[in-house]
This record gives structure tokens, sequence and C-alpha cells, in this order.
């Protein structure tokens, strides 16, 4: 009923992935920003795997084997990598028929087709998931600092990763949480407290990095 | 009626050179000219070559073998009703009583007209039953008949020799029990042959004794499936044909379906003027409804007209409502099911998937707004490169994925895979604590340890803080044009980021970002 009234219906909770389960909490017809590519896989891989359809749009640089190592359903993705100058046009038909969208914006984002995608958003029912600047977002996720393991001089490979997430709501103040992003064994997961200490996987040829970097 | 050497002669290949068709690296068929040096069926390829040097190896192309027989096939229906194939260069068909004058005139009939398509090489055989007018067939001279009178059927098998029998491990059985004619199989107690030979057995000791229980199957004509119409005056815009083709789209999804099957891959010919001006095939992953044809031919009316091919329209997503002409408007349209499937094959799909088909429409409006080609549906695929990884197929299109993932591709990169990959790689540059070049040498050493490094030609330098690699990749080497020699290596920066950096030749490149 309020569907056909056009009132935003009650908002429901998306599926979220575990790494980020009590971090943020996706509702449907929500406009949520990254600004990290592994971030916005993390969050599409929670409706994927649940067996929701998902699209990408204006973002011909996402890893899909990376995807595929989130846990993203690759079978139910709909890709538009190159929308052109119709960019709105496309998400907006997309956004109809699909759970979540992960966007690249354009350039400029006016106010006003910001709003109006809203409402459409809110009404469908679909998660929009931008990677990159957007003018009112519900939440934000984004990568304070990330630290790899597992490469040396010379020797050894990429093999895990501590990254600290912040999450950031209109609502709630802003929350942070050091997760595998991914961890040894190829999963993703919040880092078991306390960390340190020799607790979680090192690295096996004992390499390892302490850098930190500021939020981007 | 047989034509010795088929697969040979669908080959265009001619007679009087020795030549031979391939079939998984062992002679399939030989032309006379071959057999004269000694090249056999069955023989190696280069057991063959050694025998005749100068020899011409063709590789088996069955496609190419029926179709070649079909027009033998059509060419004889033209002549005698009732033409039933048994394989690709042998046929069966009743001989009729009294129209041509006779069996040996009606052979001769039936032999000109094949000879005329250009198979010289053809003998009839002519007996009570196929099994054994094939045989007579093969003891007929070139363009001669070898006729077995009625009644004679078992007593011309019976003079065969054992060896003629398809199934070699039974031949060889037989051969080893001491029956080396089909006469003296035939002389067994048809219970006894049953017993010990089972179902296969019964059916060779009733064809021994020259009967031949199998009907002549006579062959049946393609039903004809192509559905399209004719516009006359030509129509304008590609609007007003997708509008009058409705029906003749529903048509030829009703057409299939009444013969049980649906179309998977179709091919709709626009006609302008007197010519056939656009071609193409469309596959669909599923089957094509009438709605899916009228979706493939929008797209390919509105890709003809912004390609400025067949006419000056051109279409842009913001004004639908313009006018895309042909030059000559479009005077006919056509739709030829390439490829179908029982309608059974696709019986879960049928009734639709609910949240599925919602999509499918949703990517078939974005498709209308901005080209077929642009929704792509993503696969994995194997590669060494994070980029050939990825198989993308414009959405709606069954595409095979050329390269299966499970196989080994040594040179890739350990997962974790780089969560961005840059569709088309930057320029970058590394170098050593003196500033020098680093480069990878032919045998795989890295000439100086990196220590600097930028990710883009306006990027800042940083330090590297870890490194490994190179992983070396030495693709497609024995083909000049596409041999590609690239060494990777994972960087990471003394800010935390890391990433995946390609040495082609002597110039860096990023390919991917670990973020």
């Amino acid at each position: 009923m309020a569907r056909l009234e056009g009132r935003p219906v009650d908002t429901a909770t998306v599926p979220v992935h575990p790494a980020l389960a009590g971090l943020l909490t996706p509702r449907a017809g929500g406009v949520y920003g990254v600004d990290a590519a592994s971030l916005a896989l993390t969050l599409v891989s929670g409706p994927s795997a649940a067996g929701s359809w998902c699209g990408v749009v204006g973002c011909p640089d996402l890893g899909l084997a990376a995807a595929r190592e989130a846990g993203i359903d690759t079978d139910r993705l709909v890709a538009v990598p190159d929308p052109a100058e119709l960019w709105w046009e496309v998400v907006a038909a997309l956004v109809d028929t699909l759970a979540m969208v992960v966007v690249r914006p354009p350039a400029r984002v006016p106010q006003r087709d910001a709003a109006r995608l809203a409402a459409r958003l809110r009404t469908r029912q679909c998660v929009l998931v931008v990677w990159g600047e957007w003018p009112r977002c519900d939440g934000r996720l984004s990568l304070v600092s990330s630290q790899w393991s597992g490469v040396g001089h010379g020797h050894g490979h990429l093999r895990s990763r501590r990254a600290v997430i912040e999450a950031r709501t209109d609502v709630t103040v802003s929350r942070s949480r050091e997760v595998w992003l991914p961890g040894d064994l190829g999963q993703l997961g919040p880092v078991e407290q306390p960390s340190g200490g020799g607790a979680g996987p090192r690295a096996v040829d004992g390499t390892e990095l302490q850098l930190l970097r500021g939020a981007s | 009626m047989w034509c010795p050497d088929w697969p040979v002669v669908a080959a265009g290949l001619p007679a009087t050179v020795p030549a031979a068709v391939l079939a998984n690296g062992e002679v399939l068929a030989c032309s006379p000219a071959a057999r004269v040096e000694g090249v056999r069926r069955g023989m190696r390829r280069r057991d063959a070559q050694a025998r005749c040097p100068e020899l011409r190896l063709v590789e088996r192309a069955p496609q190419v073998e029926a179709q070649r027989f079909d027009e033998v096939l059509e060419a004889l229906e033209q002549l005698t009703p009732g033409v039933a194939p048994i394989r690709p260069g042998l046929c069966a068909l009743r001989v009729p009583p009294r129209y041509y004058g006779g069996e040996r005139e009606t052979a001769a009939v039936l032999a000109e007209r094949i000879v005329e398509l250009g198979v010289w090489d053809v003998r009839c055989g002519v007996a009570d039953g196929a099994f054994a007018a094939e045989h007579a067939a093969r003891r007929a001279l070139t363009q001669d008949v070898w006729i077995v009178p009625p009644g004679g059927s078992a007593d011309f098998v019976g003079e065969l020799g054992i060896d003629v029998v398809e199934d070699a491990a039974l031949a060889d059985l037989l051969r080893r029990l001491g029956v080396r004619t089909l006469g003296a199989f035939a002389r067994l107690s048809r219970a006894d042959v049953r017993t010990r030979f089972g179902d296969t057995g019964a059916l060779l000791h009733r064809l021994a004794q020259g009967e031949d229980p199998r009907p002549v199957a006579r062959r049946q004509a393609p039903p004809e499936l192509v559905a399209g119409s004719a516009f006359e005056p030509p129509l304008e815009t590609s609007e007003a044909a997708v509008f009058s083709l409705r029906t003749t789209a529903e048509q030829c999804v009703a057409q299939l379906a009444h013969h049980g099957l649906v179309a998977t891959a179709v091919r709709i010919e626009v006609d302008s003027g007197d010519t056939t001006v656009q071609a193409r095939t469309w596959r669909h992953p599923a089957w094509f409804d009438a709605a899916a044809l009228l979706d493939r031919l929008r797209w390919q009316l509105a890709a003809g007209a912004s390609a400025g091919v067949p006419g000056p329209g051109r279409r842009d997503g913001h004004s639908p409502g313009r006018r895309d002409e042909y030059r000559q408007g479009i005077g006919a349209v056509r739709f030829v099911p390439e490829e179908t499937s029982a309608v059974a094959e696709h019986a879960d799909t049928l009734f639709g998937s609910g949240p599925d088909a919602q999509v499918e429409r949703g990517a078939a409006r974005v498709q209308a707004l901005i080209g077929p080609e642009a929704v792509q549906a993503l696969r994995t695929q194997g590669g060494r490169a994070p980029a050939d990884q990825v198989h993308a197929a414009p959405w709606g299109e069954r595409v095979a994925v050329a390269r299966p993932a499970e196989r080994p591709w040594p040179g890739q990169i350990p997962a974790p895979a780089p969560a961005t990959v840059f569709a088309s790689p930057r320029p970058a540059s590394v170098a050593g604590a003196e500033g020098q070049r680093v480069i990878v040498t032919t045998r795989g050493a890295v000439s100086a340890v990196p220590a600097h490094f930028r990710v883009g030609a306006a990027e800042p330098w940083q330090q590297v803080a870890a490194w490994a690699g190179p992983w070396p990749v030495d693709e497609r080497w024995w083909d000049e044009a596409s041999a590609r020699r690239v060494a990777r290596f994972q960087v990471v920066g003394v800010d935390g980021q890391a990433w995946l950096l390609v040495l082609d030749g002597d110039t860096w490149f990023t390919e991917a970002r670990y973020d």
C-alpha cells in the first residue's frame, strides 16, 4: 500500500558481509559511499551471496577475480562499463530491477539529480553504492589504513592485509574496526581482539610492514 | 548409391592428386591416387607422409561432408522420391520399377545426375535389401551398377568375407571361431546366434541370410522455418518496421513451437532495395520469444543506421523519435532460425523464473538506450594478467568462454586478486637506489633492486617499502605477431598501498591496484 502511495515503504535491511556486520547496516533504498574498490566489493557480496542480482555501472576497473574472492556471484552481475553521457538514464533503469548497483559517479553530481535518484531508490528498494564522491550519503565506508603482509624484498607475495575501516552514518558517530581484507586463507572478517601479541596469522617469511596511511 | 572416399570428394580435392583426410591424426579416407602410393585408412599422419611425400593432407570437416551430400540428396530427390541417407557418401533409395525402364537404366540416370554435380566417382548397387545393395555397390565399377537378381541376396551376401562386419570385435571373434564368410555365419542356428551374440549378432545373422529387416526410411525434407515480410513501398523508419514485424516475429516463434522447437540463434536479414544490406546472427542464452526477436531487430536497425553504412541517419539515445533512414528504405526483413533445440530442453526456463525475467527486461531497456554491446555479462576465464581473467560478453548473447579457468596458468599472480584492474594500463616508472632503470634480463634476473617508483606519469615518486617478483610470462612465443614477454611485480609503497606493476620490454605499466 505504502509503495502504491509513493511513500517510502518500511525500510528493510540488506544482507551484509560478516566483515562489516555491526559496522554498517545498509538499508534498502539508501546511498552508501566507499573510497576503495575492495570496500565496494565487500558491500556487494552481502546481497549477491544471498542470491540477489547486482549491477556495476561505469567501473571498467573493478577486478572480477577479486569480486569472486569476496563472495560475489558473478553470474548475477550486470555490468555497464561505459554508459557514456547517459549515466543517469542507465543507473535509473538498472535501479528499477536490481538489488544493489555500484557506480563510479560522473565528475559533477548536481544536488537535484541526486535527490531525484534517491527518491527512486527508496521506492524501488535498491541500494546504491557510490565509489567516489556523492552529495548526500546515508553512510560512508572508508579505508583508514592498510597493512599488507607476505611480501618481502624480492620474495614472497601479497598474502593478507589488516585494514582499518571507518564507517560514518548521518545518525551514528563514526565507528572503526580492524578487519582482514583478506586474511591468510582468503577470508574476510574482523581481526579477533586483542590484536597483536602473537594473535592472528603472521606472514610465513616473517616480513611485515607496519605502515599506516591517512584516510584518503 | 555409393560415392567412395566421400570425405576427400567433399573437401574438393581432385581424385588425381594424392590426398588424404585426417581425423584425430589418422587417415580417414584417401584419394585413389594416394591409395596407389600405399596410403591406407587408419594410417598415422607420418606413416602416410612417408609413403607419399607429396600427399596433401586435410583435416576432417563433418559439417562440410554433410552439406555437400545434402546437395546430392536434393538432386536425387528431384529424380525419384524417397531417398534415405545412411551416412555422408552413402544413401539408399527404392528403384521405380518401370519409370526409367528398369534397374540398370534408373542407375544410369541417377549416376549421370550425380556426375553433373561434379562427383565423378559414383557406384550403384541394386539388391533386395539395403545391406546387400551397399555391398553390391562396392563391387561395382566407377559410374557403373552391380545388380543382384531378385531373391539372390542370400547367395550374394554369403560370398562376402566376415571382414565386412562393422563391429571389429565381433568380426575378430567370428574369425577365430572359424567363421570366415557371411554364408558360413548364416548357416548357424538362429537361436544359437542370439544366445551367443545377442541382438547385434541376431541382426547380422538375418542380414547374412539375405534378409534386411531395417526399413528404408525416406528423408524428411527439413521444414521451412524462415519467417519474413516485405514492405511495398519500403518503410522509412526502423520503428515502423519493428511495429509491422510484430506478427511476423510471433508467427516465427509459433511455427517453431509447432515443430516442438525453440530458436537459440537467429539470423536477421534486412533488405534495402534489392540487396541484403544487413545480416547478423544473434544468439540467446536461453531461447528467443517474439519480444526478444523484435529487440534484436531494433538494435540491428539502430546499429545499421548509426554505422552509416546503408543510411545517413544517426541515432542517439536522447531523441528516440528521430528518423533513422536507410537510403532506399527497409524493403524486407527475414528471421532465419540458425540453431534450434527441442522445447523440452528448455522446460525449466519456459515459465520464466520471476526476478530473472525482470532483470532481463531491465537489461534490455538499457541496451535499447545505449546499444546492445554496452551491457555485459561477466564470466571468469583463465589467464595470466588480471585483465585477461575476465570474459565480458554482450548481455543476452551466448558466448562460450574460450579459456577454462581450471587449467594451470603458470606465471599467474597468486591470490588475493587486485580489486582494481585498470582497463587500460597506465605508464609507470621504477628506479633503483641510484636512480638507474630497473629491467629484467632474458634469464629472469632483476637488473637492480627497485627502490623508487611512481604509478602514473603525473603521480609523485615514492619509496618502495616491499616488493615481490618477477613473475615472468612468455606468452605465445610461437607467434611473432601476438608474442608477449612481460614480467610482473608486486610493489608496496611506503604509504601502505600495494600495486601490480608490469614490465613489458623496457617499459613499465601499472596494471592493477590492491585497494
